[in-house]
């Protein structure tokens, strides 16, 4: 968007919409006109198997509802704690061992490959796996846990309390490694003169990970915690495959109420709704975020 | 100097192992998978774990699960055909509208921009809806041309290039201009070239999301002949759900080829999605 943007040619503008229009069509049908829709049915009340005359206008009785709605709460709830949680836990230990990795290993590309291979594994395969593994009476994982003397291992994915937790423990196991190679490439912009200047003025490794690390790659975490609670809040894959939010409602997530809200009960009116009560919290993440990024992020 | 260089060498090897061991832990699960699916059912089971199976029973269990009644043969073609495709759309359109926005001045292009990014951060639930009663309405429901359609776009795409092609000078394709090339030359045969490592990524990003994508197929398929590798995984689950060799035959089926693909570029992947870092 320099000067010279003023500089046009004899048809610019009639090439511009072309090279454009494609990718315009796309949006204008594919996002623009669903997102306004969405708005318009999230004050209606429609059930989809009656066809479009059955849009019903009912004001904002969707919104008031949702909040009486035990299966919203829950979900909503749900969701903030699988994001407190997943996102401290794989940030912290991710960066802890990018730099392990980074600056104090042999082999450290062995290392970060065999740790990003969770998360280019499919999700559902890879839960296939996680709940043989979590199978509670003849599963590896309460086998192991009771060799271990624990008589009364969890139930894991049956539990009403351990349900959303073992789906975090999987959440968490497929993001470290793309965590890590995300802070690696943060840490390759860290310079070594830094270290060296700290080392001489007597700071040991812990010194130097708090006071050099951290900071300097301030900018990857600001990037790495946005991203990942972005993502965390939309997790729909693992609860479908599952539990499908069960036992009862809890394990569900907002993403996953709302799929079974428009596909499984067909309400289209209090499907949309719920769907902006989700951008409304992603919305409200994203601006204290970057209205709290100048407090945080170092880009020095 | 030379004592303390030996510890710390000590120490790196240590710390190595220690990381060795870590990263082996969290691939474990997927060891187990591979061990397990050449099992027989009663050995899934048995204690203390043992990774190499007493009794091979690979031909069995990978034969029921690409045979006839499984189909995995029927969900993989169905797989390739709609990420290869929707992948090459996705960038062919992607790299067409970086362009326009980036190298072709036009009125009102950076209002369309403004109106693109204003959407990115809308979450795409809040969308399905209206594209599921589309699909509905033009007859494309419950067919791979829907689906395809559906992942063709993305807003992230044309952001991601549009940000390669803005690094590139102005001067590079004014000067083509005045040598009398048009825009559409100056695109193929410039640009394209330069942003080759961009378009790579993007094409990599859109073709892992696009094999594991559960969701779209989910919402805008229900015929089991047009399942992919992941509606027929789960497909597969929940009908021989108690064989678990053959469950673990059937993730091993589908997770395996991205696994090697990846570890054979897999520096190539690893910085493409470090650098591409956002989903869309």
């Amino acid at each position: 968007m320099s000067s010279q943007t003023n500089r046009t040619y004899k048809g610019e503008n009639l090439t511009g919409w072309l090279f454009i229009g494609p990718s315009l069509l796309g949006f204008i049908v594919l996002v623009f006109i669903p997102v306004l829709f969405s708005l318009y049915l999230s004050f209606n009340d429609w059930n989809f198997l009656e066809g479009f005359g059955a849009i019903k206008f009912s004001g904002i009785t969707n919104f008031t509802k949702m909040l009486k709605d035990e299966w919203f709460t829950n979900s909503f709830f749900n969701n903030i704690f699988f994001t407190v949680v997943t996102i401290p836990i794989t940030t912290a230990v991710s960066l802890f061992l990018a730099n392990l990795i980074h600056r104090y290993i042999y082999a450290s590309t062995v290392v970060r490959v065999m740790v990003f291979i969770p998360y280019i594994a499919s999700i559902v395969a890879v839960c296939a796996v996680w709940q043989v593994l979590f199978q509670p009476s003849y599963g590896p994982i309460n086998y192991i846990l009771r060799t271990i003397g624990i008589a009364n291992p969890p139930q894991w994915l049956a539990d009403f309390k351990w349900a959303l937790p073992s789906i975090m423990i999987i959440y968490i196991w497929q993001q470290i490694g793309y965590f890590i190679a995300v802070y690696n490439a943060g840490l390759k912009g860290v310079s070594h003169e830094l270290y060296e200047a700290a080392r001489i003025d007597g700071a040991g490794e812990v010194r130097q990970f708090f006071t050099i690390t951290i900071p300097m790659v301030s900018p990857t975490t600001f990037f790495l915690v946005t991203m990942g609670i972005i993502g965390s809040f939309k997790v729909f894959d693992h609860i479908s495959v599952l539990t499908q939010g069960g036992p009862g409602s809890s394990s569900s997530v907002m993403a996953f109420y709302i799929y079974r809200t428009a596909f499984e009960n067909f309400r289209m009116g209090y499907a949309s709704a719920l769907a902006w009560a989700l951008f409304v919290l992603v919305f409200i993440v994203t601006l204290v975020q970057w209205k709290s990024q100048s407090k945080f992020v170092n880009y020095d | 100097m030379n004592t303390l260089t030996k510890k710390l060498d000590f120490g790196k090897l240590s710390l190595t192992i220690l990381l060795l061991l870590f990263s082996s832990t969290m691939v474990m699960p997927l060891i187990w998978m591979i061990s397990t699916s050449f099992k027989i059912e009663a050995e899934v089971f048995e204690f203390p774990l043992r990774l190499i199976p007493r009794q091979l029973n690979v031909i069995q269990n990978y034969a029921e699960v690409w045979g006839e009644k499984a189909r995995f043969g029927m969900y993989y073609l169905n797989s390739i055909k709609v990420t290869v495709l929707t992948t090459f759309f996705q960038v062919f359109l992607s790299a067409l509208g970086a362009y326009g926005f980036s190298k072709v001045h036009f009125k009102g292009r950076d209002k369309v921009f403004l109106l693109y990014l204003a959407t990115m951060m809308i979450p795409d639930q809040v969308t399905i809806v209206p594209r599921f009663v589309i699909l509905q309405r033009v007859g494309l429901y419950n067919t791979h041309l829907g689906l395809i359609v559906m992942g063709s776009l993305s807003v992230y795409g044309v952001f991601l290039l549009r940000q390669n092609m803005i690094a590139i000078p102005e001067s590079l394709s004014e000067s083509a201009r005045i040598d009398g090339a048009n825009h559409w030359r100056i695109f193929t045969q410039i640009i394209l070239p330069i942003v080759k490592p961009g378009l790579a990524t993007l094409a990599i990003l859109k073709f892992v999301w696009t094999w594991n994508d559960y969701q779209s197929p989910l919402v805008f398929l229900n015929k089991v002949e047009l399942f992919t590798i992941q509606l027929g995984m789960r497909q597969f689950a929940s009908e021989a759900g108690m064989y678990f060799s053959l469950v673990m035959a059937a993730a091993v089926s589908a997770i395996i080829p991205l696994i090697i693909v990846f570890i054979a570029g897999q520096r190539w992947i690893i910085e493409g999605i470090a650098a591409g870092a956002v989903k869309g």
